[in-house]
């Protein structure tokens, strides 16, 4: 049970921060929106202030009024005025945390496409040039997993077990990517 | 079963196979006990045994089957009244038993927060990556047009979109902000971004996750009437299809996040089910799980928590109980609540075209809804018929083998035709939007360029009907252009390999639609208010005519006639709309276009793509209406090889081992003798290869020769035979049977109601053959004259 406490913990913690985010409230972040259409020959305007809600209204908020003392009122109930929110914390911990893991994955990509086989090569030279074809090719995905699993009895350590899992990982998406763009077997 | 003698070779290539066998086994922990379904066996206590292979239980199905129904249901209640007896001994007992009754409530609110922080994560990001594509906030470059422009203090209506913070990108990088010059820069950099965008969603797709691609919603259908795809709703999964989605929508293709959040809420029900033994030992309850995760993710992504129950129960769902139908309830709501917290739109509503007009309709205005669900069936039996082929032509041409070089041309035409056109050029959702908007005093878009009454002075909300301006007649222009080249590339979009939806793009083109026919009607109202039919309800000087609703019902009419949905379609457009009075015009459109677009095909887009796949779904909606019997359907037919069966007391181990590496069938009847042929029960293929490389390494004495019984007793044997191996406890004892002569009308009710897999077929009780699912799904399909041979898998 110990993989679902742990789960758990970091997703309450996730959680947690998220809503810090959101109820840490900016003086910015409120805002009185005001929109006035054209009247006799005043254009149409818009006017924004940070006011809260019980002062969102035309009288606080229009300022300078563009009319005279007794049309103010005409002029008043033709404006309609909004009471807006947001949370900028919010959007700011969004978007830096999205283009993080997006930079992360695209990381990840060019390692598994361009460097994994360019380091392997240098590292084992040309004897096992028949496995990293097996990366790039999608050839035979069982060709690597005896090699591993061979090795892997030696050391069954943690690191071990993460390649281990890679390679296991690896090869599924080599199936399921035969079954998608090669054969369109499934999703066509 | 064919008495062949065996040669030394024979043997030596059937124990080498053996072998094989063991070693591929033997590098797995082992462990592989022949212990009953019923054992709970937890997860070990380390926290790296997540990287351990699941080592494959008696009870696991291999991947591309479907699941046994009635195995996984009782199952389950073996479980609960095994707990429920357990409960009487102690505290702890009963502790136990009350946690394992309220898992399903902590699954559902887990899946509904973690459906609605995705949600929001997806709204803010395609918000902002949108409005990248045509510029950057100087002050703080993670905020959209909108955001930056939040606090700025332009107050003219002219400039209201203007702001000095927020500068597009040939602004940025020229200085001028007019001309020919900044006008090619901008496009050139507007297609530049979208190729940026939608090449590293299909490369992603390729390199992570092939499974993200598509909607998702077809093989989720087949997945929750019984069908396992391994890795469909896994973690990478989970993780890479909101990432690329958010890269597809905002790269300008023409299509929507509806179908693919209903993937993600699904794999977020999968990863909360391996929490909890009860749902992820039993394939049945985790579909029930399923079933309530894809009604939180129509609740998020359309903020109808009501609609999403009712789509999950009639589109996606196979086997729905009351039970479910609460935590569904449960879940999308918890989803939706939490897609309100995180506020993406800063305005406290779920959806990004939430509007709220109560203003009436009359009823001579339901012969031009009536006229837009005729439109609205039409496209879709044009689209379904369009898309399919082109999807058929992908999978068997050229075609196919350039899925990362399609995506980027499709990507490429459509940000170059999308440009100009400042009603394309804008995001699906905030065009939907704007058409679905009503015109009030206060807009300043083209379509609400009306010749206003200058010395007027009613409030804002009550203007009467007035004569459209150059402005609302170029609108049109640009209106009509942009449905034919909406209705021509959504063709080309959906189906290929990034996440799509098709829900936006549909309503869309409705919408686009029902503008136009809504000012037209409009303007004919109050250009000849004379006329009989506009006399009683249009007098001049009162606000007769309300366009947005009629872009609201072609909407509606359009999602209609491609997706065939009813009950739920309805519910969503009002829970869009918060608006009770508009469910009669909009049911009209809705009931007109399906049965327009029924009149051409029976499915819609969904069964279409699904038999397009080949996959083994047996619809609760077709009616099977010939006359053939179960002996038409059978198998073996008249000039097959016989069936192959095992005997109760007479089949040795290198017979079942001979029998399953010949075939391939996924299980196998037992008679009692081959003289009488009546039938046992049936034992499957998997339980049976487990069971014999079980008994070869555990229990002594079992060799090649040793006899298999099935019974209770052990059979009479001379004391020189080897020990026998007794495999009573894999034997399915009650196998559906059905006569040989019973209609296969009610076979195919059967299979579907109770969700089999095979039925066997006997007359005075001799076991004459079988019928597998796949045999009732061939037969179905010669009997529509269609290809028997594109149902692919069993």
């Amino acid at each position: 049970k110990m993989k679902s406490v742990f789960v758990l913990e970091i997703f309450s913690l996730a959680c947690f921060v998220l809503l810090s985010q959101v109820s840490a409230k900016n003086a910015e972040d409120v805002r009185c929106k005001c929109i006035c259409p054209p009247y006799r020959d005043v254009k149409g305007q818009i006017y924004k202030n940070n006011v809260t809600l019980k002062d969102c209204n035309c009288l606080h908020v229009v300022d300078p009024m563009p009319v005279d003392g007794k049309d103010v009122e005409a002029y008043c109930l033709r404006c309609e005025c909004k009471y807006e929110e947001r949370s900028s914390g919010t959007i700011k911990f969004t978007i830096i945390m999205y283009l993080s893991i997006l930079g992360l994955l695209l990381l990840y990509m060019v390692y598994l496409t361009l460097l994994e086989p360019i380091l392997k090569r240098r590292l084992f030279g040309h004897s096992q040039l028949i496995q990293s074809d097996d990366d790039v090719g999608d050839q035979q995905p069982f060709a690597n997993a005896h090699n591993v699993l061979s090795r892997s009895h030696s050391r069954p350590n943690v690191l071990n077990k993460v390649e281990h899992a890679q390679q296991r990982w690896r090869r599924q998406v080599q199936e399921q990517r035969k079954s998608v763009f090669d054969r369109h077997v499934v999703l066509s | 079963f064919k008495n062949k003698p065996y040669g030394r070779t024979e043997l030596v290539r059937l124990l080498g196979n053996v072998l094989y066998i063991q070693k591929l086994w033997s590098v797995l922990p082992p462990g592989v006990s022949s212990a009953t379904p019923t054992e709970e066996m937890n997860g070990a206590g380390n926290l790296m045994d997540f990287l351990d292979e699941p080592f494959p239980d008696v009870s696991t199905y291999e991947d591309f089957h479907t699941i046994d129904w009635l195995r996984e249901k009782s199952r389950d209640t073996d479980r609960h009244r095994k707990i429920t007896s357990k409960s009487k001994e102690s505290i702890w007992e009963l502790i136990k038993s009350l946690l394992d009754a309220w898992s399903g409530w902590v699954v559902m609110l887990l899946i509904g927060l973690l459906s609605g922080t995705l949600a929001g994560v997806i709204d803010l990001a395609v918000d902002w990556m949108t409005d990248l594509k045509e510029g950057v906030c100087l002050s703080a470059f993670w905020y959209s047009h909108e955001q930056c422009c939040w606090t700025s203090n332009e107050t003219t209506f002219d400039d209201r979109d203007k702001c000095p913070q927020w500068q597009k990108w040939a602004e940025l990088m020229t200085g001028h902000t007019e001309g020919a010059g900044a006008y090619v820069l901008n496009y050139f950099l507007y297609i530049l971004w979208a190729l940026l965008f939608s090449f590293l969603a299909v490369s992603l797709v390729r390199v992570f996750a092939p499974y993200a691609c598509g909607s998702g919603i077809p093989e989720i259908k087949t997945i929750l009437s019984g069908f396992i795809i391994r890795g469909y709703l896994g973690k990478w999964t989970l993780l890479i299809k909101p990432v690329t989605l958010v890269l597809a929508v905002s790269s300008g293709l023409s299509l929507g996040k509806e179908g693919p959040l209903v993937h993600v809420a699904c794999c977020c029900g999968n990863l909360f089910c391996s929490l909890f033994s009860k749902y992820s030992k039993n394939e049945a309850k985790r579909r029930e799980v399923l079933s309530a995760a894809a009604a939180a993710g129509v609740s998020v992504a359309f903020g109808a928590p009501i609609g999403g129950v009712l789509f999950s129960l009639e589109e996606v769902s196979y086997y729905f109980p009351l039970k479910t139908l609460w935590r569904s309830f449960f879940a999308a709501l918890v989803a939706a609540f939490t897609l309100r917290s995180i506020n993406p739109f800063g305005n406290s509503r779920l959806v990004l075209f939430y509007v709220e007009y109560h203003t009436p309709w009359y009823m001579a205005e339901l012969v031009p809804f009536i006229l837009l669900g005729v439109f609205g069936g039409l496209w879709g039996t044009l689209f379904i018929r369009a898309n399919i082929a082109w999807c058929r032509r992908r999978k068997t041409t050229q075609l196919g083998k350039y899925p990362v070089l399609e995506v980027i041309a499709v990507t490429g035409i459509t940000a170059l035709l999308a440009y100009p056109n400042p009603y394309t050029r804008r995001s699906t959702s905030e065009l939907i939007s704007e058409l679905f908007n009503d015109c009030g005093a206060l807009e300043s878009s083209q379509l609400c360029d009306y010749i206003n009454n200058p010395n007027m002075s009613r409030p804002v909300d009550d203007i009467p009907d007035r004569p459209a301006g150059p402005g609302v007649y170029n609108a049109l222009w640009q209106l009509a252009l942009a449905l034919i080249f909406k209705i021509v590339i959504t063709i080309f979009t959906f189906g290929m390999k990034i996440p799509s939806g098709l829900f936006i793009p549909s309503m869309a083109v409705g919408a686009i639609a029902g503008r136009i026919v809504g000012i037209a009607v409009e303007q004919i109202a109050y250009h000849h208010h004379d006329w009989i039919i506009f006399k009683n309800w249009c007098r001049p000087g009162a606000d007769c005519v309300t366009p947005g609703l009629y872009a609201m019902v072609g909407a509606a009419a359009c999602l209609g006639g491609v997706t065939r949905m009813t009950v739920s379609l309805v519910v969503i457009m009002f829970e869009l709309t918060g608006g009770l009075e508009y469910i009669v015009p909009l049911m009209a459109a809705a009931v007109t276009s399906k049965w327009v677009a029924d009149a051409f095909g029976k499915e819609g887009i969904y069964e279409s793509h699904i038999q397009l796949n080949g996959y083994p779904y047996l619809d609760v909606r077709d009616e099977f209406t010939h006359r053939t019997l179960a002996t038409d359907v059978m198998r073996p037919r008249r000039n097959d090889p016989p069936l192959a069966v095992l005997t109760q007391d007479s089949t040795t181990v290198e017979d079942v081992e001979t029998l399953i590496k010949d075939t391939d069938y996924n299980g196998f009847p037992v008679v009692v003798s081959r003289e009488s042929e009546r039938l046992i029960g049936f034992v499957q293929r998997r339980d049976l290869t487990l069971a014999i490389k079980n008994a070869r390494q555990k229990q002594d004495g079992v060799v090649s020769s040793s006899v298999v019984y099935f019974t209770e007793d052990a059979p009479q044997l001379p004391a020189s035979n080897p020990q026998p191996l007794k495999l009573r406890r894999i034997l399915n004892l009650s196998p559906f049977t059905v006569t040989d002569h019973t209609p296969m009308e009610t076979v195919v009710d059967i299979f579907r109601k109770l969700g089999l897999r095979q039925c066997l077929v006997t007359r005075s009780g001799r076991l004459l053959g079988i019928i597998t699912k796949k045999d009732v799904l061939r037969h179905m399909a010669q009997m529509m004259n269609q290809d028997p041979e594109s149902i692919m898998f069993n």
